[in-house]
């Protein structure tokens, strides 16, 4: 079931985890964090708990962001399989989702029940053009690598004009960016 | 589980799942487009707001989908909708991530991985566009985008108080 990990190092990862670890470890990481977790998640797996070395937690990253999903969904689903296989897969999951799942319906719940209130309603108000900009950032943070690059900047460009500005479907964007992107990509590989 | 919206909910999830390169943030316009303007399940008010709601609770930022589904067919659908958003990429994940680990050097993986870059970037940033565009009417609102963005940028400051102080300006009627 366990893969022997190819770049064992100074610190050995742990052959085997318990299916409730992985529950367990998961669950702290839901907890965690506000909009986005995945600092957490390597907190956890790296430095607290060393279930993966750096480089292995980074491979895991790398795969998990460039497969569709939710990407610290698909984090869970390759440490869980790492360790315990199927089983350990959606215990990771479940354990990632379960807090935020049962919080976030909470707070839905409240918040219809107060929301006739004025101010309550202009408080989300507020919250929601704070959330904007939340996002603009994450994108301009996740830019800075690319930034040297003409070819990636204008397959940028181009995505976003596409879906901002032209509202073209999401299926089609892809079925044309991703091999036109990928064939630049090959054609500069060094 | 017999009620047919329940279902057609899940069968959009379904589909997006499997789109969401770039994770939950990149797909945002995409769920916009078709709960707001083809399925009509809610305003845009509404999906702004359900929006700073996700980003109010803690968690991964994935949870938009369960307050869309939420709001379309209750707690039900909220879990529903999370189940449908991560069922198919996770079957996905799982079936490749073996050989993900086997071909580490090879070149195709690592023009892969530069080519996926700037398509998630893009779609991250329109995904900012869409919803500063659905959620600011006033100029208050761009006022409280703009610094949000620039404390992000700027400062060390913790995400929750910018939502925070926004709340609170938004009470008083500023926003």
């Amino acid at each position: 079931m366990t893969e022997p990990s190819p770049e064992s190092t100074a610190t050995p990862p742990l052959a085997r985890l318990s299916i409730g670890a992985l529950f367990v470890g998961f669950l702290k990481v839901g907890l965690s964090g506000f909009g986005g977790v995945m600092p957490f998640a390597r907190r956890m797996i790296v430095e607290e708990r060393r279930w993966l070395t750096e480089a292995e937690f980074l491979d895991v990253l790398s795969l998990s962001q460039f497969l569709p999903g939710p990407n610290i969904v698909n984090v869970s689903v390759i440490i869980g399989r790492r360790f315990r296989g199927p089983a350990g897969s959606v215990a990771a999951t479940a354990g990632l989702m379960l807090m935020p799942l049962v919080i976030v319906l909470l707070l839905a719940t409240v918040y219809a029940e107060y929301a006739q209130i004025l101010a309550v309603r202009n408080a989300l108000v507020g919250m929601s053009a704070s959330a904007s900009g939340l996002i603009v950032a994450t994108a301009i943070k996740l830019a800075r690598p690319i930034r040297g690059s003409t070819w990636q900047i204008a397959i940028c460009a181009a995505v976003f004009a596409a879906i901002a500005l032209g509202r073209v479907s999401l299926l089609w964007v892809l079925l044309v960016a991703c091999p036109l992107s990928f064939a630049l990509a090959w054609r500069t590989r060094r | 589980m017999s009620s047919p919206v329940l279902w057609e909910l899940a069968g959009q999830f379904f589909v997006l799942s499997l789109l969401s390169i770039g994770g939950a943030n990149a797909v945002i316009p995409e769920i916009q487009l078709r709960v707001v303007e083809t399925k009509h399940w809610m305003s845009n008010a509404d999906f702004a707001q359900l929006f700073a709601l996700s980003q109010a609770a803690p968690g991964p930022n994935v949870l938009i989908v369960s307050l869309v589904g939420w709001k379309v067919a209750g707690v039900l659908g909220g879990v529903l909708a999370m189940i449908a958003m991560s069922g198919p990429s996770s079957m996905l994940t799982y079936a490749v991530a073996h050989a993900w680990e086997r071909f580490r050097d090879a070149p195709w993986r690592i023009a892969m991985q530069r080519a996926i870059a700037p398509v998630t970037v893009g779609l991250i940033l329109a995904s900012g566009y869409v919803l500063t565009r659905t959620a600011d009417h006033t100029w208050g609102a761009y006022a409280v985008t703009g610094a949000t963005l620039l404390l992000v940028l700027r400062t060390t400051l913790h995400p929750l108080w910018m939502l925070g102080a926004a709340a609170l300006l938004g009470s008083f009627g500023l926003v």
